[in-house]
């Protein structure tokens, strides 16, 4: 069997610096594989949050040889072995220990976003009649694991720490699920607008191309919100229709 | 004296999957102050790895399906051992927790008159698994969490339960640990619900995560209440099996309830070769029918792959001991085949069962809709745990309370797919509600210091000792312990031996070391981890070689029949002054109507 050098970011919250793991690696192997190995042999101290192991739970985020990734869904085989193998938290929120990093900031922005207000039922015992064509696109923005490498990877919370701001992408993707989903009627375009920075996206499509379960953020998600805004705020017409109604 | 911050709450909720969450939600909503431990991060529990569905008979799909029919299945599913009393209330309420959750945002594939679409399942007589694609878990999870944040309920994520606090009988809080400091905290609640998940992390093979490792189980035998039916373990027959490191995850039902079918080495189909006498009426005559079942035919009997969990698994086994596996070790499970009967098979493969098709294609190299997958049995679930009162889910234990997998009764000796979901809804609802009404009626117990003292000594002590066992090594032996003696196939001399060996492991754990500092550390965690899964293991054992049949999720070589006998009652452990003392619990007469029910059903 092989073995590969894996370069693994150690320390706390102040600081940390890069150590070196050797471990065997064999056929099949994921980078969480190798990061448990080198917990069992060498280092049990090791922090690194896993679950699911399988890409359903998004808890294994780190960035692998600099691009954000699910450890878990991370083949060795897909990466050069030869050389060394860094391994880093995201970046785009503060470290904690080792591999982790302080993510408590998604869970706050996520309760700032208005809940989900159906309509009243339909039927007479209470449910709804939706078709699936007309839930195929809120169902496709579902599936986020909540890995938030979309939100490591765009470069307003990134590079230029916005997070004040600015919601990025998986809370846009979830205000898109609310704002399009059938039975929902609650009205979320002036605080897209406002408080969470749509604005800022200038459409890279980056988040796109990390997110694990595929979904067309910027293409279906924040594009079509961005129209939303448009239309609410700056179509001259409706603007029109607004002045009058506020009168 | 040992340093922690204080929390009060009136209930406390200890676990944030599904039935945790409902707990929490109910438990809020009836206007009490609602805590909730996460042992992770908030979304990420186990729940998200569930797959194919909730049961629940709405008749959606099949209008022949009511609570009845739900009910003797699940019965029938659990070979009659179930606490009928769960059994009846889950198939009554499940379809109303299911229709809650659409109101709370959840989006459920459709029917074509617009309902929530229902699929096939094994041991499920007609389509009544409510389900969104291949990842109905993460749906449910994430209905409750984002309906839950709304409510006010205290989240503490990455906290850890070292053990329950206790004011007499009566338990009135819980001491832990928050990962990222190891720094202790007391959680006082005028009631506690455990909701606290499995045990798979006992074995080698297995489809659970790092958390699985029965800690409400172990905290609730420690502090007193009974557990039963312990002998009762799932294993899925369809597990993955290549390469090696993702060996156990889990490949869902659903790819059988929409026509996969399971073949051996020399492509025979085998599954009909050996069909239970009590299902004989209920499953297909030939292939044909099988397919035309899975299609929504009516008029046919589901195929042999979809019979119960614990058969299908031992089928599997059968065919890997007699030379006719699959190169790793497994069998086959071939849904390319429908090719043969659908035109565009591989896009309807795809959009059925997307998550299977990615967690082939990127850990396996394999493409499902054209190739077989290999697969074999994982281990999935405890049927046994913590026994409740039916209707409110209270413990043995004045103000426990326990839902979800932790708590036992709803399944007998075997689960059926499916009705995992939707107990969590239906039981973590009536727990949340129970333990509101018993914290509106009680005040705050008191905590007892020493107690505190002596669990913190205990927790710290493998920092103090030097030079000593990795706790990843002994889980390690562990699992192989329990996966090669307390398994699939079971005989008396090889779960004596088990004992043995988890007496020495429980000698090799007090001798234990972790290195580094306390600051979230693995290893620490880990060793803490290990009194749990020593605790259900030697649960586990123990019931196993108690109940001397062979019964649902218990397959035992040197008993392989089952015994009228052993349907008399359900197999009970305790703690007495620290030793682990076994009982029989009498399993109480069915009344009149739901016999009456289970024979009008057949």
């Amino acid at each position: 069997m092989a073995s590969a050098t894996f370069t693994i970011r150690r320390g706390g919250r102040e600081g940390g610096e890069m150590v070196d793991y050797r471990t065997e690696v064999s056929e099949g192997m994921v980078v969480l594989d190798a990061v448990h190995q080198i917990q069992a042999e060498s280092a049990p101290d090791l922090a690194c949050r896993w679950n699911c192991k399988a890409g359903k739970c998004g808890s294994c985020s780190a960035e692998i040889n600099g691009k954000p990734k699910l450890m878990c869904m991370t083949r060795l085989d897909t990466i050069d072995v030869t050389k060394p193998v860094t391994i880093e938290p995201m970046r785009a929120f503060p470290p904690i220990k080792d591999l982790i990093s302080d993510i408590s900031w998604n869970y706050e922005v996520k309760k700032r976003i208005k809940k989900f207000k159906p309509r009243p039922p339909d039927a007479a015992d209470g449910t709804w009649r939706m078709q699936q064509s007309d839930i195929d696109r809120v169902q496709e923005f579902r599936k986020c694991i909540e890995c938030y490498l979309c939100q490591d990877v765009c470069h307003v919370l990134r590079d230029h720490v916005k997070h004040e701001e600015f919601i990025g992408p998986r809370f846009l993707v979830y205000s898109a699920a609310l704002e399009m989903h059938p039975l929902d009627t609650e009205d979320r375009v002036d605080e897209l607008k406002d408080e969470f920075g749509i604005g800022y996206c200038n459409i890279t499509k980056c988040c796109t191309k990390v997110c694990p379960e595929h979904i067309t953020i910027t293409d279906n998600a924040i594009i079509p919100l961005k129209e939303r805004v448009v239309d609410e705020h700056y179509d001259p017409l409706k603007k029109l229709v607004k002045l009058f109604r506020r009168k | 004296m040992t340093d922690y911050l204080t929390f009060e709450h009136d209930v406390l909720v200890i676990g944030a999957g599904g039935a945790g969450l409902r707990a929490a939600i109910e438990a809020s909503a009836a206007g009490v102050s609602v805590g909730l431990i996460c042992k992770s991060l908030l979304g990420k529990a186990h729940t998200v790895m569930a797959e194919g569905g909730m049961a629940a008979a709405m008749g959606n799909v099949d209008d022949r399906d009511n609570w009845k029919v739900h009910f003797s299945d699940t019965m029938r599913g659990g070979q009659y051992v179930n606490n009928w009393r769960m059994a009846e209330l889950h198939a009554k309420e499940a379809p109303d927790r299911v229709r809650e959750l659409e109101a709370w945002g959840a989006v459920f594939d459709r029917t074509k008159d617009g309902k929530i679409l229902q699929r096939n399942f094994g041991g499920h007589r007609y389509p009544r698994l409510a389900h969104v694609g291949d990842r109905t878990g993460l749906e449910l999870i994430r209905t409750l969490q984002d309906h839950g944040v709304h409510q006010g309920i205290d989240v503490h994520m990455e906290v850890t339960v070292i053990s329950l606090l206790k004011d007499g009988d009566r338990v009135v809080g819980v001491f832990a640990y928050e990962r990222e400091h190891g720094r202790f905290r007391v959680f006082k609640a005028k009631a506690v619900i455990l909701a606290t998940g499995g045990v798979g992390r006992a074995y080698k093979i297995t489809s659970n995560s790092w958390e699985g490792t029965g800690d409400g189980h172990a905290l609730a035998y420690h502090a007193g209440a009974e557990l039963i039916d312990m002998e009762f373990i799932q294993f899925h027959p369809t597990g993955m099996v290549w390469p090696p490191s993702v060996r156990g995850i889990l490949v869902t039902e659903g790819v059988r309830g929409e026509g996969g079918i399971l073949k051996n080495s020399e492509g025979k189909r085998f599954m009909f070769d050996d069909i239970p006498d009590n299902y004989k009426d209920q499953t297909a005559k030939d292939p044909e029918e099988g397919w035309r079942y899975t299609q929504g035919d009516k008029t046919a009997n589901r195929p042999p792959e979809l019979l119960t969990r614990d058969h299908v698994a031992r089928c599997i086994n059968r065919e890997v001991k007699a030379g006719r596996g699959s190169p790793h070790g497994g069998v086959f499970l071939d849904i390319a085949w429908i090719k043969e009967k659908l035109p565009n098979a591989a896009e309807h493969i795809k959009r059925k069962l997307p998550s299977m098709y990615h967690q082939f294609i990127q850990l396996a190299n394999l493409d499902i809709t054209t190739t077989p997958m290999e697969v074999g049995p994982t281990t999935h679930y405890i049927m046994g745990g913590i026994r409740v009162d039916a209707d409110t889910q209270a413990s043995t234990l004045p103000g426990l309370y326990a839902a979800g997998e932790c708590a036992s009764g709803i399944n007998g000796a075997n689960r059926l797919g499916g009705n995992s979901l939707s107990d969590l809804i239906v039981f973590g609802k009536r727990a949340g509600e129970y333990a509101a009404q018993f914290a509106k009626e009680n005040g705050h117990g008191s905590i007892d210091a020493a107690q505190i003292e002596s669990e913190a000594k205990r927790a710290l002590e493998p920092f103090d000792r030097e030079g000593g066992e990795n706790p990843f090594v002994i889980q390690n032996n562990l699992q192989d312990v329990m996966q090669k003696l307390v398994g699939i196939v079971r005989l008396e001399d090889e779960m004596k031996e088990a004992l043995d060996g988890l007496a020495k492991l429980n000698e090799r754990v007090s001798r234990s070391s972790v290195t580094g500092n306390i600051d979230f550390n693995p290893g620490w965690h880990t060793a803490l981890d290990l009194r749990n899964l020593l605790t259900v293991s030697e649960a586990i054992t123990r019931s196993a070689i108690e109940r001397k049949e062979s019964r649902g999720g218990q397959f035992r070589e040197d008993y392989p029949d089952k015994d009228p006998a052993f349907a008399k009652f359900n197999v009970a452990v305790r703690e007495v002054d620290g030793l682990m003392q076994i009982s029989h619990e009498p399993i109480p007469e069915m009344p009149a109507e739901l016999k009456a029910v289970i024979e009008e059903m057949g």
